[in-house]
């Protein structure tokens, strides 16, 4: 097989499978699948009511995609950009296409100024960010967690996970505290 | 309202926030009755997917009530009980008209590359989602059905996203009668692939993945043959033994980004975020399918550059296929088979966690504890 032109032989024939799984064989037919073909033009079929969707109202300069000829007629509203990470993000959006690296790399970089900006800023709040019930971490103790770890592939790189997540507490920390010294010995002299 | 929140990677809370307003007219409001975590959230949760802000709340997976619905709504009323694609999408666009629902163009203002996704950050359009006791819901007339009488909550949110999605990744890998089709990823999609890929008529389902828990719900569940990587030196070696040194004619990848099996390639993909994803998954389907095969891609990858071993996918001659699951393209003919009695989608679910305790339940998700395969999430669960 395989250097000759004959198919490996199967273990089960297709009776055998149809009758040792519910449905074996209902789609078959390539016609009976849904997503066959790929591209159905049926327009009317969807429940829209409209050419184009009337436009939603935009109540601030929303960012957008400078692939998009105009703002699509609906857009999320969630979380509108602000502080660091806001200007970060309206200038990947208004400065790079999806096309280039710069407009992703930039977004990602944005992320994490927006995380620190939002620890900070919670901070300030009476619902500190708390970085041990944020991460479930106290599920370890009911959810197995030896047994379920035994022997696995992925924990080589789970072990950085804490590394991930504390690193940026422990940086963070250690920088106000040389901070607050900087100052306080500041304030002796 | 109670909703899921995110606050920097590996890091979520619940928080009070406003009910969502109807903000265009084919709005509606839903409240959520029953919410799922999807294997896409973890992406999110991990900090991988681009422009995901801190307040976000995630959940693309829910069923619920319809709350109150918006002047041009006609298709529902409030008090339907409905179930909620994944998808965004408008219904009229060049895509939607084409039933690419999964590509509408006219609902996401942030990328023309990505539909519109709920709660899946801003990349996918800057929507919240539905891991939360209210939800905006758009294009009410077009997304949204009524649940049939028939169809327990805990079945219908597994039609929002994982069974419609395996079921897609099925047909996307091209099967006809007799053939060996293997699928990488045990998790949700790849256990619906493999019980998919029977309806379509394959030979063989062979399912991989490294969590023999997982293994063991593919043999029951999916009725495949299981492939533990770990076991082997070589995972391609052993697929080409085990198919007569053929190769299979199909691949399905439902694991995506975060693959593991080579650390460099899950360090630089996963963690440092230098490549859109680890395609770890995806290269071993490359390198297992037979010349002339089939690869169908359900897992998701960022929108940056990943290292895919595209030479080796030339010189077999093969067909690479991929979306985001139109879902709601595939519910007619879902129905049909559930009512048939050919399975029953939530024999899946392990988890039910309320959803004060949702960061244990990603806790316990991301890190594949407790023998999880799919939790749910119940708001208002006090
Ligand atoms: N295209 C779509 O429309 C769509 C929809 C839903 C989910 N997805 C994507 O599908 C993927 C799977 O989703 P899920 O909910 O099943 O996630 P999941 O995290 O529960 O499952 C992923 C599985 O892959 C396994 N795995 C890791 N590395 C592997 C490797 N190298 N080979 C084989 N298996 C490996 C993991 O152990 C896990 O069991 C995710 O990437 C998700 O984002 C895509
Ligand atoms: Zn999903
Ligand atoms: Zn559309």
């Amino acid at each position: 097989m395989t250097y000759t032109s004959a198919k490996p032989p199967l273990p089960e024939t297709p009776e055998q499978l149809r009758a040792r799984i519910p449905g074996w064989g209902a789609d078959l037919d390539p016609r009976d699948r849904p997503s066959v073909p790929r591209e159905v033009f049926s327009p009317g079929t969807t429940g829209a009511h409209w050419d184009l969707p009337e436009q939603q109202p935009e109540l601030w300069p929303r960012e957008r995609s400078i692939e998009h000829s105009r703002l699509t007629p609906v857009f999320g509203t969630a979380q509108p950009p602000k502080a660091l990470s806001g200007v970060l993000r309206k200038y990947a959006y208004r400065r790079f296409s999806e096309g280039r690296a710069a407009h992703w790399l930039i977004l990602i970089a944005a992320d994490r100024v927006d995380a620190v900006e939002s620890h900070l800023a919670s901070f300030a709040t009476l619902h500190p960010d708390n970085p041990i019930t944020e991460t479930g971490v106290l599920a370890e103790p009911g959810a197995h967690p030896i047994a379920s770890r035994r022997g696995r592939v992925d924990i080589r790189h789970q072990t950085l996970d804490p590394v991930i997540v504390a690193g940026p507490w422990v940086v963070g920390g250690w920088l106000a505290f040389r901070v607050a010294r900087g100052v306080a010995r500041r304030l002796r002299a | 309202m109670r909703a899921m929140v995110y606050r920097g990677p590996y890091k979520i809370r619940v928080e009070e926030k406003d009910v969502p307003r109807i903000e265009h007219p084919n709005d509606a409001i839903i409240r959520v009755t029953l919410a799922a975590i999807c294997g896409s959230d973890l992406h999110l949760y991990h900090g991988l997917l681009p422009d995901t802000r801190v307040g976000h709340t995630f959940g693309h997976e829910f069923v619920g009530i319809v709350h109150e619905v918006g002047p041009s709504v006609q298709n529902l009323k409030v008090g339907d009980r409905v179930m909620v694609p994944f998808n965004i999408f408008c219904g009229s666009c060049f895509f939607c008209a084409r039933g690419l629902y999964s590509n509408c163009h006219n609902v996401n203002a942030n990328a023309t590359a990505v539909g519109g996704i709920y709660g899946y950050s801003h990349t996918a359009g800057g929507y919240d989602g539905g891991q939360s006791e209210f939800v905006r819901v758009p294009f009410a007339d077009v997304g949204p059905s009524v649940i049939p009488d028939w169809l327990a909550d805990e079945d219908a949110v597994l039609c929002t996203d994982a069974l419609a999605t395996g079921y897609f990744g099925a047909q996307l890998a091209d099967i006809v009668e007799g053939d060996v089709v293997v699928v990488f990823g045990a998790g949700p999609v790849g256990l619906f692939a493999a019980r998919s890929a029977w309806l379509m008529g394959a030979g063989r389902v062979i399912v991989v993945d490294h969590l023999e828990y997982r293994l063991a719900k593919a043999r029951e569940f999916a009725h495949a043959e299981t492939l533990n990587f770990t076991e082997y030196q070589d995972i391609v070696v052993e697929m080409k033994r085990t198919t007569g040194w053929l190769g299979a004619d199909r691949a399905i990848d439902a694991v995506g980004a975060e693959a593991d099996g080579n650390l460099l390639q899950h360090l630089t993909g996963a963690k440092l975020k230098l490549q859109g994803g680890s395609p770890i998954a995806l290269n071993w389907a490359i390198d297992s399918v037979r010349k002339g095969g089939t690869v169908s891609v359900m897992g998701a990858y960022g929108p940056i550059f990943s290292a895919v071993k595209f030479g080796d996918a030339v010189n077999k001659g093969l067909t690479l296929r991929m979306n985001q699951a139109p879902v709601k393209r595939q519910w007619p003919r879902l129905f049909e088979h559930l009512q048939n009695g050919y399975f029953k989608p939530s024999d899946i679910v392990t988890h039910r966690i309320p959803l004060e305790h949702i960061a244990e339940g990603y806790h316990i998700f991301s890190n594949k504890l407790d023998g999880c395969i799919k939790p749910l999430v119940v708001p208002n669960a006090g």
